[in-house]
């Protein structure tokens, strides 16, 4: 059994519905580690050492926040900046994270198909993720396709349920080991290869 | 010694009120039957104790009623009892006026006369004040609808005791004429006597006084009394308010406690109101009690035994009859699930007005001694039995409702109370105060202060002068229902001792207090209670922020490093602690605090060096291996 380390953001999670109910649908797990950032340090003076610490403990390093401004919420660029020190995460002597997964969990207001060459983002959401698939090749990680979760202002109960359903399969699929590495580089989320399993 | 069989009755009463009172209680009786049940101990009819004088007695301690009353409306904003009009006169009207119809009517079925009949219902027609809102108090049940319709219909009856008052001679001419004595005539005061309008005058003259003077002068007089800081004379002052009242409405023909009720009610958005009620409780606790055992004390059970089937046949008559009106009344008034019930077994006793009213009667011929007797013992009897019929519908009849109605929703009923209890408001809690408030939670303040209490008033703020130390005033604060407690008081012992108390009593409430040092923060460790804030750290610590920045950091490096420092401060508190809790008597409290503070905490830090967190923003380890690279 693989150990998870969700590393959340949301600045105004009650005001949240998208991610309450995403973060709810998994915190029960066993094996699954919710560290809420916003939460631990309301004023952004993060614990290293302790986030290190976390980080030595997990297999997989999930960062789940609300996509904004094409990125995550200011947190997510501060723990990255602090925690991801070199010679721990990368150089030639930081292999702390070697051989470890990490993945992005993101919801975005638009829909899908306003994102890419054809739409008015005109990039894609993996191009978007750029930044967080190099952080992760650099500290010798291995970035899986996202689960993004896409026009969230609008998205039903019901589909949100399915959305929810569908992140705890993720991560019990992830926890336990039960799919193939190579079926990653078929896709563009994760989200197909969960659904696709049923 | 002086005035010796003063205190030897004073001993009697005390002694079994403070013996019999906690055993009805564990008994879960409640403290009204445990009273009745001293007085009938202590009485003539058992241990002999007190003979015939505990009918005097009674008559002075019906004093409680009065200081009740007070206390009541000091509860009672007026905009609230504008509210209640309609169940005062509404529901306390009726009340009055059809069970006083039908008693009437039953006493004329048993063939007493027409005058005596009328007399009989009106007098049996109100119920007990003491007992009900004793009960009511005890069991929490003032702001339960079914309490607070109680209390209107009480309210009510101690309005018409003046017209009964003003009828009971005119009844007793009707049947049989010419025979009402001049001395009765007298008893009830020199304005009764003088012409309706003049009376009414007078009337209306008296209550714009005391609304006069409790709006306008008694904050000035209470301001001049609190600041000499000497207690007793606030509690002196406050006793002569209401016993001032109580005799000025008693010259002017009404009721004393009606007076009084009024004059609390015009206190009641006074900032002493909290103050005035802890002083008055005790005093009005002990009259209550003393009026309780003096009717325990004074049941006739000669005339029990001479004919205790007509008695106990009459006693429940009274009782079924006045339960009955009360139901109807109270479905009538949408009083549901049970509430009518509980309504209904509150007020169906006779009233302790029933003693004066019966008494008048005699003395107005209106009553031979066997009908006045009588009377008088099955009145007494229903104010005994009520608490039993309190418990009867507590055991019995509202289990069974409950199971017919599934279960019974209290809270619909229940007023919003304050979610925070802020005990002081000076330099630090003025501040803790405000960002609660900016962010729109309601919060109950109190403070000790009264010139600060005076001074915070004219800017808007409402709060109370009161001393959170005493247990009464937890209790009056709300703290029953609050979610949060907090000790921002400049007392740091007795903010301590308070803690103690709220954790004890109401685990529930969280606490947050303000700190004088780490051994002070450690003292509420101990409770458990992790939310607490050095007053003086943080404004330090920012001050060498300050500096940093006068020295060439930037403001942000500067942050950084004030920010690195608390933290670490933290963890040498957390260490600090550890300490403390193995070497206790290392640190003698009293002395040398200070330097000893100091010592300690220097100590500890050697532990810990200041980690610096924001290596990975300037990497030297990285500069290195760039040039290594090259």
């Amino acid at each position: 059994m693989k150990r998870i380390l969700i590393l959340f953001a949301h600045p105004a999670f009650n005001k949240s519905r998208i991610n309450k109910a995403l973060i709810q649908s998994i915190q029960d797990l066993e094996g699954v580690t919710v560290n809420n950032l916003y939460e631990k340090y309301p004023d952004f003076f993060i614990d290293v050492k302790a986030e290190q610490k976390l980080l030595l403990e997990h297999d997989i390093i999930v960062w789940h926040h609300p996509f904004y401004w094409y990125s995550a919420p200011a947190i997510i660029k501060e723990w990255m900046d602090l925690v991801l020190e070199h010679g721990f995460a990368y150089g030639t002597k930081g292999r702390a994270l070697e051989g470890k997964w990490a993945i992005s969990v993101i919801s975005t207001g638009g829909r899908k198909e306003i994102y890419g060459s054809t739409g008015s983002n005109q990039f894609s959401i993996n191009q978007f993720l750029a930044p967080f698939n190099q952080s992760a090749t650099l500290c010798r990680m291995k970035y899986l396709p996202p689960f993004v979760v896409h026009g969230s202002h609008t998205l039903s109960a019901e589909k949100l349920q399915q959305h929810c359903s569908n992140y705890r399969k993720m991560m019990i699929t992830l926890r336990d080991e039960k799919c193939n590495e190579s079926v990653f580089h078929k896709v563009e989320y994760i989200n197909s290869i969960i659904e696709n399993n049923v | 010694m002086y005035n010796q069989e003063f205190f030897l009755s004073a001993l009697i009463y005390l002694g079994a009120a403070v013996i019999s009172v906690p055993i009805a209680k564990k008994l879960g009786l409640g403290s009204v039957l445990g009273y009745l049940l001293a007085g009938i101990l202590i009485g003539p009819f058992v241990l002999k104790l007190v003979g015939t004088e505990a009918g005097e007695v009674m008559h002075f301690a019906e004093f409680g009623v009065v200081l009740m009353l007070f206390i009541i409306g000091l509860e009672l904003e007026p905009k609230l009892l504008w509210k209640m009009r309609r169940s005062i006169f509404g529901l306390g009207g009726l009340q009055v006026l059809i069970t006083a119809a039908i008693i009437t009517a039953v006493a004329l079925i048993l063939n007493f006369q027409i005058n005596r009949a009328i007399a009989i219902g009106l007098i049996l027609a109100l119920s007990s004040t003491a007992i009900v809102l004793q009960t009511l108090s005890e069991k929490g049940l003032m702001r339960n609808i079914a309490g607070r319709s109680a209390f209107s219909v009480l309210l009510f009856q101690d309005m018409a005791v003046i017209p009964i008052l003003a009828l009971i001679p005119i009844i007793a001419t009707l049947g049989s004429p010419a025979n009402l004595s001049d001395s009765a005539l007298n008893n009830i005061g020199e304005v009764a006597k003088m012409p309706g309008w003049l009376q009414l005058l007078i009337i209306i003259g008296a209550i714009t006084a005391i609304v006069i003077i409790g709006r306008y002068a008694a904050r000035h007089i209470f301001r001049l009394v609190a600041e000499t800081g000497l207690h007793e004379v606030f509690v002196a002052l406050a006793l002569l308010l209401v016993i001032g009242t109580a005799l000025a409405m008693d010259a002017i023909g009404l009721s004393p406690a009606l007076g009084t009720f009024i004059a609390g009610v015009v206190l009641a958005d006074s900032e002493y109101r909290h103050e005035l009620e802890t002083t008055i409780d005790p005093f009005k606790g002990l009259l209550l009690g003393l009026f309780f055992i003096s009717v325990g004390a004074s049941i006739n059970f000669n005339l029990l035994i001479e004919s205790p089937l007509m008695i106990i046949q009459f006693l429940f008559l009274l009782i079924f009859l006045k339960f009955a009106v009360l139901l109807f009344l109270g479905r009538m008034f949408r009083l549901k699930k049970g509430f009518e019930f509980l309504f209904a077994f509150l007020l169906s006793q006779a009233s302790e007005f029933a003693f004066v009213l019966i008494s008048f009667s005699k003395q107005n011929k209106l009553f031979d001694d066997q009908t006045s007797g009588m009377l008088l013992l099955v009145v007494t009897l229903s104010m005994a039995i009520s608490p039993l019929l309190l418990i009867f519908n507590e055991k019995a009849v509202s289990p069974i409702l409950e199971r017919w109605q599934n279960k019974l929703e209290y809270d619909e009923i229940e007023e919003e109370e304050n979610p925070v209890i802020l005990a002081g408001f000076g330099r630090f809690g003025l501040t803790v105060g405000r960002i609660l408030l900016a962010n729109g939670f309601k919060v109950t303040i109190l403070d000790n202060n009264p010139s600060n209490v005076e001074t915070l008033r004219k800017y808007g703020f409402k709060l109370y002068f009161g001393d959170i130390t005493r247990p009464r005033m937890l209790e009056k604060a709300g703290i029953e229902k609050a979610r949060l407690l907090i000790l921002s008081m400049a007392e740091h012992e007795n903010a301590l001792k308070v803690a103690e108390i709220v954790r004890k009593k109401y685990p529930d409430v969280k606490i947050l207090a303000r700190a004088k040092d780490v051994f002070h923060v450690f003292e509420y460790l101990n409770m458990n209670i992790s939310n607490v804030q050095r007053e003086n750290f943080h404004s330090a610590a920012e001050l060498g922020n300050k500096a940093l920045v006068e020295l060439g950091l930037s403001k942000y490096e500067a942050y950084r490093a004030t920010r690195t420092f608390k933290h670490h401060e933290q963890q040498v508190t957390e260490e600090l602690y550890h300490h403390w809790l193995e070497d206790n008597a290392k640190f003698i409290r009293e002395s040398r605090r200070f330097e000893e503070q100091v010592k300690e905490t220097l100590q500890a830090e050697k532990n810990y060096s200041i980690h610096d967190t924001d290596c990975a923003w300037d990497v030297d380890s990285l500069k290195e291996e760039a040039q290594l690279k090259k």
